[in-house]
């Protein structure tokens, strides 16, 4: 294969656009490997085309589950995306400056994430020409209302945060304009990290909100600090703690893929230190959240946990949720023997992730599944191919910016040291 | 409202009169029941007995047009404790992202503005009754059939969502009369179309805190009650049954004294 694609003829040269000090596959090879994000987005237009024409009909979601597969991703993608912020706030206003290597690239899966999740929004909602009523006519005590705002804001933001590396390219930082712009804005970045700090908290926080607002539906209301339920400070808690690891994650995996190494060991332990730490202490809230929900909560509105758990969304659920992908990777990230080993903190931040992204899915698709009055039936739900096709979007969308961004920007400064 | 399910014999009057005078269209496959709107839906329970102990009741279930918020102690109820406690707080009005639907305080109606409305779906996903429809479909209106359409209510488009209104334009055209008039709204001069449908009589209208209605004086029975009382959504329509298993069915598990309690703090229709 490797020899085939060498005696391929060479019809552009684009090494002068590649960050110093770094080596990438000939532009045919990428072209190839391009091949893989393009066709997760023509498979995206499909669906698109055929939601935005046809209606959600074309959906398999109904009155029973309003919410679907596209919500999942969306709560999954942005939490896992946090590691932006989150990290963004730990190098720039705490001042840990170990995790400097590794900020553009939680900052980059940050936009890729935010972005993702506004345009599958925007094929969610029945009438994408009205996306704005939600702005204009906002209503402030809906949780929604704050996510629309905070996540459209704060994708600004990482635009911003993101510029610097583009404009530090090889080639475009030659003029001198774009040189001086970039210099200026990483002089200000702080402002800018603080703006994301405060934004992403907010809606990571709404995002949790929404449901536990939901006082008719006892599979997700919660109680809470004044308008604020628990599920507020949760979601919070479980997006700063799985964000580093994600991050972490897309660079090792990225390192694999390309056979080089992008950042020390030691950052990458460090980020598994940060998510391991606070993955224990969201595990602490989190099951003390359940218990309560469990024996004071639901026994309160008449009903049990057995209630809540029904086949096919049984508790076993609950045990992977919380047992397998919580406490164990949460107390496998703070043991520094893992992290010292490559495919064990790989194993633990993987099951960290699955773990936050199964939160969001029982949060919207369990709230709803479980018939709350007594005489109504129980429905079931799985997505159509268009509907995949639309989540497959974040997927296409992130592997065809993150390949471009790893050839031509300077996302991994310790790369050229790395690999002399 | 009051509903009387002893009464009621599953006929469906109130459903078709309902989607007649709210210009609720018919889809081209109305069998599937999770996307086909009817804003006036009747269920059918039975006491799970084998012949010849079988029984069956019907249950009528407009938008129970929940007040929320004033039911109940905070203490109990499955509901957020803060300073909108003293307010009215419907389970899916607080939700929507672009104010599409509001309580109104004078009537106790929660109302739904379908051209404001962008499709979340939040409100659909917050409401435990589904009494909140989504227009999954354009609604195919046959030939000619757009002039039998009602005036008074704009048909809805595809992507949003819709819910009964109490008759709202009902209660409009009284309340203009009256002003002309120089009177009030009488009991009978605003009745929903379904509460006129009912060929026996099951559903009862009125103002639920003026004594000089019906529905004042059915909502005091000792066979009255809402649905899911427990989660102290605090409903407007009430039922009535002398039926234990069927009381028990629409799990109603509050003591007499809380709902008597919840129905003092009740307002509007």
């Amino acid at each position: 294969m490797r020899r085939w694609l060498d005696d391929l003829p060479k019809y552009a040269d684009d090494s002068s656009w590649w960050p110093k000090g770094t080596k990438r596959c000939r532009p045919e090879v990428f072209l190839i490997w391009l091949g893989l994000p393009l066709t997760l987005l023509a498979y995206f237009s499909v669906g698109a085309v055929l939601c935005l024409a046809l209606g959600l009909n074309q959906t398999n979601m109904n009155d029973y589950f309003a919410f679907g597969v596209w919500i999942v991703v969306d709560l999954a993608v942005i939490a896992l995306g946090a590691g932006a912020f989150f990290t963004s706030f730990l190098n720039y206003i705490v001042g840990k400056t170990e995790l400097k290597p590794i900020v553009n690239a939680a900052v980059l899966i940050g936009f890729i994430c935010y972005v993702g999740a506004i345009l599958m929004l925007g094929i969610d909602i029945g009438q994408p020409i009205r996306g704005w009523f939600g702005f204009w006519h906002a209503n402030v005590h809906s949780m929604l209302t704050e996510v629309m705002f905070c996540i459209t804001t704060y994708a600004i933001v990482l635009t911003i945060e993101l510029l610097p590396s583009v404009l530090d390219n090889k080639r475009i930082s030659r003029v001198p304009e774009f040189g001086t712009f970039s210099h200026n804005l990483h002089t200000i970045m702080i402002v800018f990290a603080a703006a994301g700090t405060f934004l992403s908290f907010f809606h990571q926080g709404s995002l949790g909100g929404m449901f536990g607002v939901l006082y008719a539906r006892p599979f997700a209301a919660r109680g809470g600090l004044g308008i604020w339920p628990w599920t507020f400070f949760l979601f919070i808690m479980s997006a700063i703690a799985v964000g580093p690891s994600f991050t972490t994650m897309v660079v090792m995996i990225t390192e694999k893929i390309s056979g080089r190494k992008l950042t020390k060991h030691s950052v990458k332990m460090l980020m598994g230190k940060i998510s391991g730490w606070l993955l224990v202490v969201y595990m602490v809230f989190k099951s003390a959240d359940t218990l309560w929900w469990a024996y004071i909560k639901l026994p309160a509105a008449g009903l049990t946990l057995d209630s809540m758990y029904q086949a096919p969304y049984g508790f076993w659920l609950l045990w992977v949720e919380i047992g397998l992908c919580g406490w164990l990777p949460a107390l496998m990230l703070v043991q520094e023997k893992i992290r010292a080993s490559y495919g064990w903190m790989f194993v633990a931040m993987l099951l960290a992730c699955i773990g936050i992204t199964l939160n969001r899915f029982v949060f919207t698709i369990q709230s709803l599944a479980l018939p709350v009055l007594p005489f109504e039936k129980f429905y079931s739900y799985l997505p159509s191919w268009q509907e995949w096709g639309i989540a497959s979007l974040v997927l296409g969308f992130g592997l065809l910016v993150f390949m471009l961004a790893y050839r031509y920007l300077p996302i991994f400064p310790q790369e050229p040291e790395l690999n002399d | 409202m009051v509903i009387d399910l002893d009464k009621c014999t599953g006929c469906g009057a109130c459903s078709v009169a309902c989607m007649s005078e709210n210009n609720i269209g018919v889809l081209h496959n109305e069998t599937d029941k999770i996307r086909s709107i009817t804003w006036m839906r009747v269920y059918q329970i039975d006491n799970g007995k084998a012949f010849p102990d079988t029984e069956v009741a019907f249950i009528p279930r407009p938008c129970m047009h929940c007040q929320g918020g004033k039911s109940g102690t905070p203490g109990q109820a499955f509901f957020q404790e803060g300073p909108m406690d003293e307010a009215a707080h419907p389970p899916c009005v607080s939700v929507c992202p672009a104010t599409a639907t509001d309580y109104d305080e004078d009537t106790g109606i929660v109302s739904q503005i379908p051209t404001r409305c962008i499709g979340c779906r939040y409100c659909v996903a917050a409401c435990p009754y589904h009494a909140r429809y989504f227009n999954w479909y354009d609604v195919p209106w046959p030939k000619g059939s757009p002039r039998a359409l009602s005036p008074f209510v704009s048909p809805r488009m595809r992507g949003v969502v819709e819910k009964c209104t109490f008759c709202f334009q009902r209660y409009q055209a009284a309340r203009n009369k009256a002003m002309v008039s120089g009177g009030e709204v009488g009991e009978m001069d605003y009745q929903t179309a379904c509460t006129e449908a009912c060929p026996s009589g099951a559903i009862t209208f009125g103002q639920l805190q003026n004594p000089e209605h019906k529905v004042h004086k059915l909502i005091s029975s000792d066979y009255t009650f809402r649905l899911l009382e427990r989660l102290h959504t605090n409903p407007k329509v009430y039922y009535m049954s002398k039926r234990e298993w069927v009381r028990k069915m629409a799990d109603n598990y509050v003591t007499r004294h809380n709902k008597f309690a919840q129905a003092a703090a009740q307002s509007g229709h």
